[in-house]
């Protein structure tokens, strides 16, 4: 078996007894990058040289063999999340030649668990899109069918974990970022509950929805990546101070009587045959497994995208603001600074972030903020309550990831409302703050793609709906199908 | 037509705290540029603000001093624009649930009455960078950007320049004494803008107020107002109208010049600050403020005058210096003419202390050392006069005024036979001023008391002296 196409723990274990290097991990890694990376161009930057010598400093301090949870393994890093002494573009022109001064909280985190950080992988710009077409560097393709998109905004995490470039990836997921490219790609995306995972470092796009995540193989390995990334910081003020469990010794609990809601709102009209199917005999797997189903309501569900692309613009129109040329990145010069801002900004931004940034200004304009952003806020907290009700009469909520498999490139690029429409069934969970995992759940017949499963938790949930995710996984074998590279 | 002004001001107070409002950085004036920056307080992509606590405490501090109403529940916002001093090109700050509100400042105006100015509010936020301008280029220095600032706002209860100017002073002294700023206005703590507008004398309704910027003194304030009233009566007188506006006051040629019309003032697009939780304040919590309260100017130069028996000027003078007012204190401690003090203070201890250039806290003179000086002279040991070269030798060495005294011989000379055996000398040497004197020429009285002092070299007690000299001379 290569190396390259094992799980976090597989690895792990073979690093722990001695039977390969981190050296020898990480040089199976650049190998299969160089094989089939010129094809899915799913890295932005890659150093070989700084990679090897991290993983040397790994095996000569013997941290691959003593007990740190990521001893030895390599992890690639969506362009989003600093890492000191890295570009860090968020791909985007306007952070062309931008090199990270600090490292992120959850890179310390990786780093104090033994991990090793691989390199950047492409994304949409600034994380706005579902379908890593807004970068401004390369088109990453769908390992499972090349003329096709790898989802967004973490694409390029995605596809590096499906076509085995890493193994495992930190993604962020502000309306279904991390969730969705796990779902078209076939690999696993967790968002954490907000404030689980500090954002101290996480390039904002909405700072009230933002949260990394892992992408991983398997829901064992997300569940380990969590137990690294969780926990307080007192640099992020809104991550939380609850104590972070051990998510990954509960996992063989199974699911004997645990009540699955399935959300009347998101089984509907003009929903893809056969991801419906999919996520149908997925619920029969969880019930024959044990799990009883209850039909629950969302009843605000209908209000979600409108919401999310107010409060999310509002919020990006200010958190992108610092980007004007005045003290790192693009600098395009001016006869005065007001005409330096409109030349930088103009030339640095691509056309989705400026959409975005002038929706989200106008939506916070005087004589509009109470008819837009005040509305969406009152509607975000009716949100927020459909799912509290919910889990009143559920453990976990489950529902398809995205409405449809990978759609070709260039398909919703012209329609900017459909691909908005791409996040329906993920972006109320951001606005609700509660956690969620994608798995896949089967593939489409012709051409065969992935098909995703969402598992959908209560706030600080994250135990749970792991649980039901390895669960799931355990009885099906989805994730042994591997795209053929 | 009689006009009358209405003025409302808008101060903003850099807080005296270690570090920065949402960052760990120092605050310290005078850093060579970009030395006290970190990613927070340069905006780099991906860093989020922490509150600093203590200059929340400050802020609340400030409003019970000044009887506001303090929130329970208070929240940040963002205000968003751009200008090269703001690194995130938003200020974080509060809009609609300020820390404080309501309130009041006193300050005396003609006639020695006093005046309530109301307080609207008092907020906190982050100072931005501080821009300069070269030849061909400009220079941001980001040391000012994320200070604490705290914003108070005045009602507009101010209908002078002079009224202005004490609502300031007065302000300035309370911050002072809580320890919340320096006030400094040279290194920019304490900043004022001016909102005016003027009115016909009993007309309820505003004028077009008018924003004045740029004033960076108390009483450059003082004047940009007289400026900008007169400029808006004569403008009124004219026939003209009012413009809604931001101007400028340049202190070098006394104008307020116009710096944006209405159309081009800020859509600031204030909204939650997303990065930050709320401010929330238990009575528990204000309570431990309370605590810290300092005794507020105004009721220590009324126990001034009460406790000392100072004049009001004096206890105005030495109040409004809180460091001064320390020293005083300590100096009057058990003295028997505390007034004396006071005159010392403000006679000779203050001009000594401006010329050397120290602070009164640098002073080589201890308060206690000065009133061993001041009861030296109450206790009649030396003279009003000896007591001068005594301090300036204790300002000079550090030396105690008793140890001066004794090493120079300086005691003074009131032993009543000493004394006569003096008068007796002087008046045996000069019967001519004697005679003059029994003529009824008064001179010759001094004459012969200065005859005197050569005789005891100075060290006779010159009201001994006259006593004993005029019993003398009229009685033989």
């Amino acid at each position: 078996m290569s190396l390259h196409t094992l799980t976090i723990q597989q690895l792990r274990e073979k690093l722990r007894q001695g039977e390969v290097s981190a050296r020898e991990a990480t040089q199976a890694m650049l190998d299969r990058i160089n094989a089939v990376d010129g094809k899915i161009k799913a890295y932005l930057w890659l150093n070989p040289e700084d990679a090897l010598s991290q993983a040397d400093t790994i095996d000569r301090s013997g941290i691959a063999k003593d007990g740190k949870p990521l001893g030895g393994i390599p992890i690639a890093i969506k362009d989003v999340i600093n890492v000191e002494g890295q570009p860090c573009t968020c791909a985007s022109k306007i952070l062309n030649g931008y090199v990270s001064v600090y490292d992120a909280f959850v890179i310390k985190r990786l780093r104090e668990s033994g991990a090793l950080l691989l390199g950047r992988t492409n994304m949409d710009e600034f994380a706005m899109g579902s379908s890593t077409e807004n970068s401004s560097w390369d088109v990453t393709r769908n390992p499972w069918d090349f003329d096709r998109i790898p989802g967004g905004s973490s694409g390029g995490s995605a596809a590096a974990v499906a076509a085995d470039e890493a193994i495992a990836a930190l993604g962020s997921d502000t309306g279904g970022s991390i969730r969705q490219p796990a779902a078209v790609c076939g690999c696993v995306g967790l968002k954490p509950t907000y404030g689980r995972v500090s954002r101290y470092g996480l390039v904002a796009f909405a700072s009230s929805l933002d949260q990394i995540g892992p992408l991983t193989k398997t829901a064992a390995d997300a569940a380990l990546m969590l137990g690294v990334l969780a926990g307080h910081d007192a640099s992020d003020s809104t991550s939380v101070p609850q104590p972070v469990p051990d998510y990954t010794a509960p996992l063989d609990r199974g699911i004997k009587g645990l009540r699955v809601g399935l959300p009347k709102e998101y089984f509907i009209e003009g929903m893809d045959r056969e991801v419906e199917t999919a996520v149908r005999s997925a619920i029969q797997q969880l019930q024959s497994l044990g799990a009883e189903v209850v039909e629950i309501s969302l009843p605000h569900t209908d209000y979600a995208v409108a919401v999310y692309y107010l409060i999310a613009t509002a919020e990006a129109s200010a958190n992108l603001a610092r980007f004007d040329g005045v003290r790192y990145g693009l600098r395009v010069a001016g006869k005065d600074p007001i005409e330096m801002y409109g030349k930088t900004r103009g030339t640095g931004f691509g056309p989705e972030v400026k959409r975005r940034i002038i929706l989200g200004t106008y939506a916070l304009s005087a004589g509009y903020y109470d008819a837009y952003y005040l509305r969406a806020q009152k509607v975000r907290t009716l949100i927020r309550r459909d799912f509290e009700k919910a889990f009143v009469k559920c453990d976990v909520i489950v529902t398809p990831t995205s409405p449809t498999a990978a759609f070709k490139f260039g398909e919703k690029t012209e329609d900017p409302l459909q691909m908005y429409l791409s996040d329906i069934f993920t972006i109320s969970l951001n606005l609700a703050g509660n956690c969620g995992v994608s798995i896949p759940c089967g593939f489409t017949s012709n051409p065969k793609l992935p098909i995703g499963l969402q598992v959908l938790g209560k706030p600080f949930g994250e135990e749970i709906i792991l649980r039901v995710a390895h669960a799931y996984e355990q009885a099906t074998d989805w994730r042994k199908q591997r795209p053929n590279l | 037509m009689e006009y009358e002004a209405v003025i409302g001001l808008e101060v903003h107070v850099q807080l005296k705290t270690a570090s920065k409002m949402f960052c760990g950085c120092a605050t310290e004036f005078g850093a060579p540029p970009n030395t006290q920056v970190c990613p927070v307080c340069l905006g780099y992509p991906g860093v989020l603000p922490v509150m600093n606590e203590e200059a929340v405490r400050k802020t609340i501090l400030t409003g019970l001093m000044i009887d506001s109403e303090i929130s329970r529940f208070s929240k940040w916002d963002r205000k968003n624009y751009f200008y090269p001093d703001m690194p995130k090109n938003y200020q974080i700050s509060q809009y609609d649930l300020p820390l404080c509100r309501g309130g009041a400042v006193e300050i005396k105006v003609e006639g020695g009455r006093t005046k309530k100015i109301g307080i609207i509010r008092a907020h906190l936020e982050e100072d931005v960078a501080k821009n300069s301008h070269f030849e061909t280029t400009s220079g941001v220095d980001f040391n000012r950007a994320g200070v604490p600032l705290m914003e108070v706002v005045s009602a507009p209860h101010i209908n002078s320049p002079d009224e202005a100017f004490a609502y300031l002073t007065a302000l300035k002294e309370i911050l002072i004494s809580g320890v919340v700023s320096d006030c400094d206005m040279e290194k920019g703590q304490l900043r004022c803008d001016s909102n005016v507008s003027v009115r016909p004398v009993g007309q309820k309704a505003f004028g077009e107020k008018v924003e004045i910027k740029n004033m960076n003194t108390i009483s450059g304030v003082r004047r940009a107002l007289a400026y900008e009233i007169d400029r808006q009566i004569a403008a009124l007188t004219r026939n003209e109208k009012i413009q809604q506006e931001t101007r400028r006051w340049d202190d070098g040629t006394g104008k307020t010049f116009v710096m944006r019309t209405k159309e081009y003032a800020h859509d600031y697009r204030y909204f939650p600050e997303p990065d930050l939780m709320p401010v929330v304040m238990t009575d528990a919590m204000v309570g431990e403020i309370r605590k810290r309260l300092p005794e507020l100017p105004e009721t220590k130069r009324r126990r001034f005058v009460k406790q000392y028996g100072l004049p009001e000027y004096d206890a105005g003078l030495l109040v409004a210096d809180g460091a001064l007012a320390a020293y005083y204190e300590k100096a009057a401690a058990g003295v028997k003419n505390p007034k004396a003090i006071s005159n010392w203070v403000m006679t000779v201890l203050l001009g000594n202390v401006s010329a050397a250039k120290k602070t009164i806290a640098e002073c080589p003179i201890s308060p206690e050392q000065l009133g061993e000086l001041v009861s030296l002279v109450d206790g009649g040991q030396i003279s009003g006069k000896m007591a001068k070269d005594v301090f300036a030798e204790m300002f000079a060495t550090g030396k105690g005024a008793a140890v001066i005294v004794k090493e120079k011989g300086l005691a003074q000379i009131s032993d009543a036979g000493a004394v006569e055996a003096f008068v007796d000398l002087a008046i045996a040497a000069n019967p001519k001023s004697v005679s003059d004197f029994k003529a009824g020429n008064p001179a010759a009285l001094n004459f012969l008391k200065g005859q005197v002092m050569k005789h005891s070299k100075g060290k006779a007690n010159p009201q001994l002296v006259g006593e004993i000299l005029t019993r003398k001379l009229q009685g033989s």
